[in-house]
């Protein structure tokens, strides 16, 4: 179970979704497997976004109309602007991430089967261009992972089924 | 590109009636397996967003025995058998006779693992030559992987294909019971079936309905 006091609402991220929080709220995603949760936060202000992604590039996506927050190059830019809105310099913002699991083990060519670790190099990249430093991450493996964030503390806590719950 | 404005209550019913033969098969080679009766739900084909996915059978944080396979030919998709935990272990417990057996178990045992993933091989190879017959299409499934963990984490590799055109997926979705124990979302195991977005136009035509 996720540690947290009563009265504080924890803020529930979709797949492909994002959202912003504030204390004394928390914010979550649940049942991320090749999927990859980003946080990106601003420790003095005590806001936090986070993000759901989905897929490395939007470039893959064959629609017009691209839902940003399912994408790591178009999610991250959206999340920053988002944070922006709520007073917040992009210069001060942190990321932690976690996710981008390989959820079935097969010996296929196709690339979707790889897409958890595709998933975080993108995330890493699109990072790493806006100049947001990685604090903390837990990604890769095969184990899916629920995440809940508090921007009080900054930390991030990871549950999954089979290792139990840990804190980044 | 199968347009999904462009989907009518015929296609619907046509979907429907895939699940229908697919997982009625499936459900006689399960029972067949475990010697016991299975009985099956009225197929639902349902468009759904990616989030409405992730919260079908119970949520995407229940932890789940997941089956899934890719597959090619003449139409493509992605298929899984999705079961409680309970279920899964009722049914392997009666299949490899052994009582102890617990997917919950960390590890797993191997043998109980491999029983679970030659169940997944058997009912959905059953659910897909149906689909084959039915249709005339030829199907080539992958050999199924198996994943013991979060309904969300293991369903989203679904979505993946899908994801790169849509927003919302059409899921052909069955669902399975024992006999003799109260139909809830507690045992019920399910069949989905994700056709990828360009396959649907070869399903319908091979039925007549494009």
């Amino acid at each position: 179970m996720m540690i947290m006091s009563k009265n504080n609402n924890v803020i529930k991220v979709g797949i492909a979704q994002m959202d912003v929080v504030k204390i004394p709220n928390t914010i979550r995603t649940s049942g991320l497997g090749s999927c990859v949760g980003v946080v990106l936060y601003d420790e003095m202000k005590k806001i936090a976004g986070m993000v759901h992604i989905m897929l490395p590039e939007s470039t893959l996506s064959r629609t017009e109309t691209v839902n940003v927050a399912k994408f790591a190059d178009t999610g991250i830019n959206a999340l920053i602007e988002m944070l922006k809105l709520e007073g917040v310099q992009a210069f001060r913002l942190k990321a932690k991430i976690a996710g981008g699991a390989q959820m079935f083990k097969f010996t296929s060519d196709k690339d979707s089967m790889r897409i958890g670790p595709r998933n975080v190099e993108a995330v890493k990249k699109e990072l790493r261009k806006n100049g947001i430093p990685i604090v903390a991450e837990d990604t890769g493996g095969n184990s899916g992972r629920t995440i809940e964030f508090n921007p009080a503390t900054c930390k991030l806590s990871i549950r999954t089924v089979n290792q139990g719950e840990s804190e980044i | 590109m199968m347009n999904n404005q462009k989907i009518t209550s015929l296609h619907l019913d046509v979907l429907k009636e895939i699940g229908n033969i697919g997982a009625a098969h499936a459900a006689t080679a399960l029972s067949d397996l475990l010697n016991k009766k299975i009985d099956m739900r009225v197929p639902k084909v349902e468009m759904v967003s990616f989030h409405e996915m992730m919260e079908l059978a119970g949520g995407s944080e229940k932890v789940v025995v997941g089956i899934y396979l890719r597959i090619e030919g003449d139409t493509e998709g992605s298929m899984f058998f999705i079961l409680p935990v309970e279920q899964a272990n009722r049914f392997i417990q009666r299949l490899i006779s052994d009582e102890s057996f617990n997917f919950n178990d960390n590890p797993v045992s191997e043998l109980g693992l491999s029983a679970m993933q030659e169940m997944g091989n058997i009912l959905s190879g059953s659910y897909l030559s149906a689909l084959s017959d039915f249709t005339g299409l030829k199907i080539y499934p992958t050999v199924p992987g198996i994943s013991v963990d979060m309904f969300g984490a293991i369903i989203s590799i679904g979505l993946i294909e899908i994801s790169q055109v849509s927003d919302n997926v059409i899921v052909i979705n069955t669902s399975i019971f024992e006999e003799g124990v109260e139909d809830s979302e507690e045992v019920r195991g399910h069949f989905f079936l994700l056709p990828d977005p360009d396959s649907f136009e070869s399903i319908f035509k091979a039925l007549g309905v494009s």
